[in-house]
C-alpha cells in the first residue's frame, strides 16, 4: 500500500519508491525533494533556514539549508541510495511580504534559502533537474520519488508537475 | 535582566501575556466594532509555545487559505505581529466596510472578488486594528512600539506563518505567541497573533514590572 508521508516545517522525511512524500503550505521555505534515479528512493526537507551558523541556537538540524540537506541525503545512502545517482528539483523560497528597508535580510529569506540549498546541492554534487522558486505565494508540494515527479500547488493557478 | 528560555517564560508568565493579548485584542476589536459598525465578540487569548511543525494547525491546517496582514514592529519591542481570517470572512468585513463608506448595499457575497480597492480596504482595516492592539500594548508597557506599513498577503495558513517562523528559527526551535480569536454575528473568524521577539518578551515583562 503506498501511502503519503507529511513533512512538517523544520522537517525532513526519506520514503520508499512505493511512497510519496509532501509538505503544506511553503511560504519563504524551500521543499528539497531528492531521489536516487536507480533505486527510486528518495526524500523532501522542509528548509526554513538558510544556514546553521548564522543561529545562536541550532538544536534542530532539520531547519537548515546546510545540515538539513546533508542529514536527509546521508539517511538516503544508509537507506541504500548510490550517491552518485542523486537528482534534486526544489520549490518554494517565495517573499511573502515585500516590505522596504526594514530587517532586510530577514525578508529576503526565501532568497537566501533557494540560494543555500543550491550551494549545498552542488557541493553534494546532486545536480538540480528542475526548480519553481521565488515569486510571491505559497506553494503545496507531493514528491513520489520513484517516478521523479514533483507536484506543486499554489492559491489560485493551475497544479504544475516539474 | 536574566536571560530567559522560552519554556520558562511561558510558563512563569503565562497570565501575564495573556492579560497583555487581552487588552490588545480587547483595543483592536472595539476599533474593529466601530469601523464595521456591527458587534465583535473576542475569545479569550491564548498565549502557546509552539513546535514549527505545530503552527500549521494553528490556523485551521496549513491549506486552509487565509487573508493574512502582517507588520514587523520596531522600537523597544522588536518582533511582527498578524492579523489572519478566511477569504470568505474578509470578504464579508470589506463589503461590510465599503458599503458603510460609500453608502451603497452590500453586494452579495458570491459577487465579490478580492481586487485592488478590495486588498486596499483590508490593508487599512488591518492598519486601523493592529494599530489599535499595539497602541494600547504601548500605552500599558510605556514602550515605544513603530508598527510598519502592513502588507496583505492572500495564501496557505503554512506559507503566510513561514515569515514570522522564520524570524523566530534564528533563536529557537519554537514560537511563542499571543492568540486571540474574535467574531461577530455572522460568519467572521480571525486571529490575531503577536509575536515579539524573545528579547522584547523580557522588556514587556520589565515594563509591567513582573521581571
Amino acid at each position: 500500500m503506498s501511502e503519503i508521508i507529511k513533512v512538517g516545517m523544520a522537517d525532513w522525511k526519506v520514503c520508499s519508491k512505493e511512497d510519496g512524500v509532501t509538505t503544506l503550505g511553503l511560504g519563504s521555505c524551500v521543499g528539497v525533494a531528492i531521489r536516487d534515479t536507480s533505486s527510486g528512493i528518495g526524500g523532501l526537507a522542509h528548509v526554513m533556514l538558510p544556514d546553521s551558523k548564522d543561529t545562536i541556537n541550532n538544536t534542530n538540524r532539520a531547519k537548515f539549508a546546510d545540515t538539513g540537506i546533508t542529514d536527509m541525503v546521508a539517511e538516503l545512502v544508509k537507506k541504500g541510495a548510490n550517491m552518485s545517482k542523486l537528482v534534486a528539483k526544489i520549490a518554494g523560497g517565495a517573499q511573502m511580504f515585500a516590505f522596504g528597508s526594514a530587517k532586510s535580510d530577514m525578508v529576503r529569506v526565501g532568497e537566501r534559502n533557494v540560494a543555500a540549498c543550491k550551494a549545498k546541492l552542488k557541493e553534494l554534487k546532486i545536480p538540480i533537474l528542475a526548480e519553481e522558486t521565488g515569486e510571491n505565494y505559497g506553494r503545496t508540494v507531493i514528491f513520489y520519488p520513484a517516478t521523479g515527479e514533483y507536484i506543486i500547488k499554489a492559491v489560485g493557478k493551475p497544479e504544475k508537475t516539474i | 535582566m536574566s536571560e530567559l528560555s522560552m519554556e520558562q517564560l511561558t510558563h512563569e508568565y503565562f497570565d501575564v501575556l495573556k492579560e497583555l493579548g487581552n487588552i490588545g485584542a480587547g483595543n483592536a476589536t472595539t476599533a474593529l466594532a466601530e469601523l464595521i459598525n456591527c458587534k465583535v465578540d473576542m475569545m479569550v487569548p491564548q498565549v502557546r509555545l509552539l513546535e514549527f511543525s505545530e503552527l500549521g494547525d494553528l490556523l485551521g491546517g496549513e491549506e486552509q487559505v487565509l487573508v493574512g496582514i502582517y507588520l514587523q514592529v520596531e522600537g523597544d519591542v522588536d518582533g511582527s505581529m498578524m492579523f489572519t481570517l478566511p477569504q470568505e470572512s474578509a470578504m464579508h468585513l470589506v463589503n461590510k466596510l465599503m458599503a458603510g463608506m460609500l453608502g451603497i448595499p452590500e453586494k452579495p457575497i458570491e459577487e465579490m472578488e478580492f481586487g485592488e480597492m478590495e486588498v486596499s480596504a483590508m490593508k487599512e482595516v488591518g492598519n486601523i486594528i493592529t494599530g489599535a492592539y499595539l497602541n494600547a500594548l504601548s500605552t500599558i508597557t510605556n514602550l515605544k512600539i513603530y508598527p510598519s506599513p502592513p502588507q496583505l498577503g492572500i495564501d496557505y495558513a503554512g506559507a503566510l506563518l513561514s515569515v514570522p517562523a522564520a524570524e523566530f528559527g534564528i533563536l529557537g526551535d519554537n514560537i511563542l505567541l499571543i492568540q486571540t480569536k474574535f467574531s461577530d454575528d455572522i460568519d467572521l473568524d480571525g486571529y490575531f497573533i503577536l509575536i515579539p521577539d524573545m528579547d522584547s518578551y523580557q522588556k514587556i515583562l520589565h515594563a509591567l514590572g513582573v521581571m
